[in-house]
């Protein structure tokens, strides 16, 4: 399925080791391809480990807006000697390798289809840097410096962007500039600038933003009201807290006295996932918006209290930044694994509310939804995204706020209106969608009643009787399909005669996307739809029931989201062939093509 | 409240406290802990406790985990919110709470398998923390609601009622605390209700972490010969040598102190806690003094009462923090939320 790379359409792969300070100069690359309006993606591969392991960054640019990760790369930057063999092996035939020339290539790493760019990158910095860290650092600031002059990205957009990140220092501002003209100019002289594919300015982006997930979440949390906080450090979920933190001290600190500031927050770093998840519940119960934020094997460990909260009816905001499982699996790869983990978590009956956002944009708007839902449904809901959405910059629609939201606190009984009630029962007198009305903690003693995990009756007694208990875990079972019509709705783009369905969820919005596209030109049509919430809309077994053939992408092994489906809809699993693409990258359109026609040939 | 049925109608005329409220408001549902269980007279002491301090019930958060102990607080105070959780998991629970709704008093009870087994993490952060409430762990040595096994805080050669002697060292949560920087450490019995009281008191003052560890003996699976948390055996080990009283704020009963020589130490809210009796050498706001202290008295085999260590004006979550002084969870969204201009100034930095 390879394809002429072109002006705004192509890929390429930065491969560094990790720890020399390589992101900064492939964001700045990406960046100035986004300010110069062009859409782009760039997605770090990186591992987990803090220096010397391989690490790549992938950048597309894609004039017709396919952002998804593309496997063919038409120019490699190969900076490190250890995986230069793969590198130079996966370069597209007529494709390109910029490599450091200050030591020659070895034979056996040359190709016959593919164009060598050497640039003497240490020889260079050792020149004109004297310290061993700059020498280091400002080699990955002259590649860069070459692929401006190569790729024909605006070098003044460039240096703006330099300028601005080092606006506080001089000297590095000096150097970075300084290293960056100079792979900028050995380029110009040596090789025949631009390539034939480049970079060409584009009006788009400008109602644009550039962003990740993780900081998107935390704006979401931010905006939606979130004040108390317990959360445990792991990869991918850390940046939620970093930005959420970084957030209140910006727009949550009040002055009380002049010069004295209190914080309008209080976040908690717990000795444990089992203590983040409990001091939500209690924040909760106290009245207040809380949440945490993990990835799945903090998700393992808060079970047990995800099941109180469930039976007992405490709101909680769980975030999952999804990574490779099971166990610590790989932490700094991408997986859609979470699914079925989340969707039953904790033992005995349980089931919960899931939100899926598909890019950054999805997850700031889903996070402040999550709080809604939790409080109007008394119960956990999971934000499910993952370490694509979390740790890459994505190019999403700018986000807006309505200052006239009022948010949806669900049923609580406050003095006044105890004070018309002869007696108050925790879990008695639902209302349409099942939910019955609670108290905080301090109101009325009218209102008091004892939370507890152990079986209650309507009334909020403990009880043992099968009825009694009957009663309770019935109307939950309800209120959780209730929630179905609460929840973000599947989203679905249908194209005339079309007798495919794809369904999808989350991260891999894009490469099926650009997949449907693809297979329009092979003469396969198909219809789209995407899961943004479980419980699920009954609109979605309409669409699998109405189409010949139904395939579901997922990013697990074990077919999560196909098997949800089927049971929550009754579908019978020959409706749905599963695409699975489960070795902890992002999506690409290839793979779902491929699948979806290797299957059609069969059929 | 204890299990054994009260008369409906009070043969004598019941006390009542500053609010006009009698002992009965500070009652809970009736007990279905087995006869004699140290636990239902706890249960008692915090009721009188919070009665003589004439909290209103509404001003009260009870919390608790899994156990015997842990059901307890469903047997006082009816009027307060309570929160039966997971087993272990109370003190991370209470920490939640706190941070949201500082407005209130809050108590946990828990078990000695609850607080220094499954939840031994979340103690020991709560500690660290100075969480603003009042701990009790109902400390009895076994596992009382799963039948009798060992806890981490039965003692060496302590026998069980089914199978061997315990060979391995308990956790003194005593000792525990003063490693962990507790700013409150108190040991009482459950079966000593004079010294309990004001005990109970006294931590629900203390603005911080109280920690209570009050031996209340399982009658059911731990009170037998060869138990070192019977009652029998307490009695005979129990050095009650730091001898306290509670003064609350108001000044009329201050008068009643009579001891010169009583170390004084005012507490948050204004009442002062006199250490009428000390050992010799003893400094209970000292953590050195105090560690020397314990570890003399248990190279003795015996268990020192009492209010053994204080550290009040210690920084507490809220001050370690920096919240506002107004529960986080009476703020409306108004005060929360930056509003779409500050958005649209934030994404510039997103361009
Ligand atoms: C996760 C979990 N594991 C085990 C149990 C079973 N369990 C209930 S209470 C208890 C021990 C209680 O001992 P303690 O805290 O000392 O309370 P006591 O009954 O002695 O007052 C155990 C192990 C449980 N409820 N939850
Ligand atoms: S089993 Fe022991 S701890 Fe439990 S109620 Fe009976 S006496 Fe109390
Ligand atoms: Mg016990």
């Amino acid at each position: 399925m390879s394809t002429a790379p072109g002006v705004n359409d192509f890929a390429l792969k930065l491969a560094n080791v990790n720890g020399t300070g390589s992101a900064s100069a492939n964001g700045l690359l990406m960046q100035s391809i986004f300010r110069m309006g062009v859409p782009v993606s760039g997605k770090n591969l990186f591992p987990s480990n803090i220096q010397g392991l391989p690490t790549w960054y992938e950048i597309r640019v894609n004039g017709a807006g396919h952002t998804a990760r593309s496997l063919e790369y038409h120019l490699m930057v190969a900076m490190n000697a250890q995986t230069y063999a793969q590198d130079v092996a996966s370069v597209a035939s007529g494709g390109y390798v910029l490599y450091d020339s200050s030591w020659p290539l070895d034979d056996d790493l040359i190709r016959e289809d593919v164009n060598y760019l050497g640039v003497p990158l240490a020889a260079m910095c050792r020149e004109h840097f004297t310290k061993n860290r700059e020498r280091i650092l400002m080699k990955n600031v002259a590649y860069a410096g070459a692929l401006v002059a190569l790729l024909d990205i605006d070098l003044d957009i460039v240096s703006t962007l330099l300028a601005e990140t080092f606006a506080k220092n001089e000297a590095l501002r000096e150097s970075n500039q300084r290293a960056l003209r100079l792979g900028y100019d050995v380029a110009r002289e040596n090789f025949p600038c631009p390539l034939p594919f480049r970079v060409e300015a584009r009006g788009e982006n400008q109602d644009s933003i550039l962003v990740d997930g993780n900081t998107a979440i935390a704006l979401g949390c931010l905006y939606a009201g979130a004040t108390v906080v317990g959360w445990y450090p792991i990869t991918p979920a850390t940046a939620v807290m970093d930005n959420f933190i970084a957030l209140c001290k910006r727009y949550r600190r009040v002055e009380v006295a002049p010069g004295e500031w209190e914080n309008n927050y209080c976040v908690i770093q717990a000795e444990d996932e089992i203590a983040a998840i409990g001091m939500v519940l209690g924040a909760s119960w106290a009245g207040a918006r809380a949440f945490t934020s993990t990835a799945g094997p903090g998700i393992s460990l808060m079970n047990e209290l995800l099941g109180l909260a469930y039976y007992t009816e405490i709101p909680a905001v769980v975030v999952d930044v999804q990574r490779v499982g099971p166990s610590t699996g790989m932490p700094t790869r991408t997986q859609q694994g979470d699914l079925l983990a989340c969707a039953y978590a904790s033992h005995g009956d349980t089931r919960h509310i899931i939100v899926i956002p598909a890019d950054p944009h999805e997850a700031f708007e889903f996070a402040v939804a999550a709080f809604d839902l939790a409080e109007r449904f008394q119960t956990p809901v999971f934000v499910l995204s993952d370490l694509d959405i979390g740790m890459n910059d994505w190019i999403v629609p700018s986000l807006t706020w309505d200052d006239s939201f009022v948010p949806n606190r669900g049923r609580v009984l406050h003095d006044e209106d105890l004070a018309n009630m002869r007696e108050f029962f925790r879990y008695a007198h639902e209302d349409d969608d099942h939910v019955t009305a609670r108290t905080l903690p301090g109101s009325d003693e009218k209102g008091a009643y004892f939370i507890r995990g152990s079986g209650h009756d309507r009334f909020g007694r403990y009880t043992e009787e099968s009825g009694a208990y009957l009663q309770v875990v019935d109307r939950l079972r309800a209120k959780h399909a209730s929630a179905a019509h609460h929840v973000p709705a599947p989203l679905e783009v249908r194209r005339p005669g079309s007798r495919v369905g794809l369904v999808t969820m989350g991260s891999c919005d894009r490469a099926v996307r650009e997949a449907i596209e693809l297979l329009a030109e092979q003469g396969v049509d198909c219809d789209y739809l995407r899961v943004r919430a479980f419980p699920f809309a009954d609109s979605i077994r309409d669409f699998v029931d109405s189409h010949e053939s139904c395939f579901v992408i997922e990013q697990n092994r074990d077919a999560q989201l196909k098997s949800l489906l089927t049971v929550e809809l009754s579908l019978t699993p020959a409706s749905m062939t599963s695409i699975l693409d489960y070795g902890g990258f992002p999506l690409s359109a290839s793979t779902v093509v491929e699948a979806v026609l290797a299957h059609q040939e069969v059929h | 409240m204890p299990s054994i049925a009260k008369p409906r109608i009070p043969l004598a005329p019941l006390a009542h406290n500053d609010l006009g409220l009698t002992i009965r408001d500070y009652e809970g549902a009736m007990s279905t802990l087995c006869a004699g269980c140290g636990h239902d007279s706890v249960t008692a002491a915090i009721s009188l406790a919070f009665f003589e301090l004439s909290i209103r019930p509404r001003d009260i958060a009870k919390l608790s985990g899994i156990g015997c102990s842990s059901k307890t607080p469903t047997y006082f105070i009816n009027g307060a919110h309570g929160f039966n959780s997971a087993h272990g998991r109370m003190a991370a629970i209470a920490t939640g709470a706190i941070a949201a709704q500082r407005g209130l008093h809050y108590i946990g009870v828990s078990g000695d398998g609850d607080s220094l087994s499954i939840g031994l993490g979340h103690l020991s952060h709560a500690i660290r923390r100075n969480v603003d409430m009042t701990y009790i762990i109902e400390n009895n040595g076994v596992y009382g609601l799963t039948k009798g096994q060992v806890s981490p805080s039965a003692d060496v050669g302590s026998r069980p009622k089914k199978g061997d002697p315990n060979v391995v060292p308990p956790i003194d949560p005593m000792e525990l605390g003063l490693a962990l920087g507790a700013t409150f450490l108190a040991r009482g019995f459950s079966g000593d209700k004079d010294q309990l009281v004001p005990l109970i008191k006294a931590a629900v003052a203390h603005r911080g972490f109280a920690l209570l560890d009050v031996i209340s003996p399982c009658v059911s699976f731990n009170d037998h010969e060869g138990s070192t948390k019977s009652y029998r055996f307490f009695r005979e080990h129990e050095v009650h040598e730091i001898e306290t009283d509670f003064v609350p704020q108001r000044a009329e009963i201050r008068s009643k102190i009579s001891s010169d020589s009583a170390r004084a130490v005012t507490m948050h809210d204004g009442s002062v806690m006199y250490f009428r009796a000390l050992p010799e050498g003893y400094n209970p706001t000292d953590r050195v003094s105090v560690e020397a202290y314990l570890a003399e008295r248990k190279a003795m085999g015996e268990v020192p009462t009492g209010l053994l260590f204080l550290r009040e004006g210690a920084p507490d979550l809220h001050d370690m923090s920096g919240t506002v002084s107004r529960p986080l969870a009476d703020l409306d969204l108004a005060d929360l939320c930056p509003g779409n201009d500050a958005l649209q100034r934030l994404q510039e930095s997103f361009r």
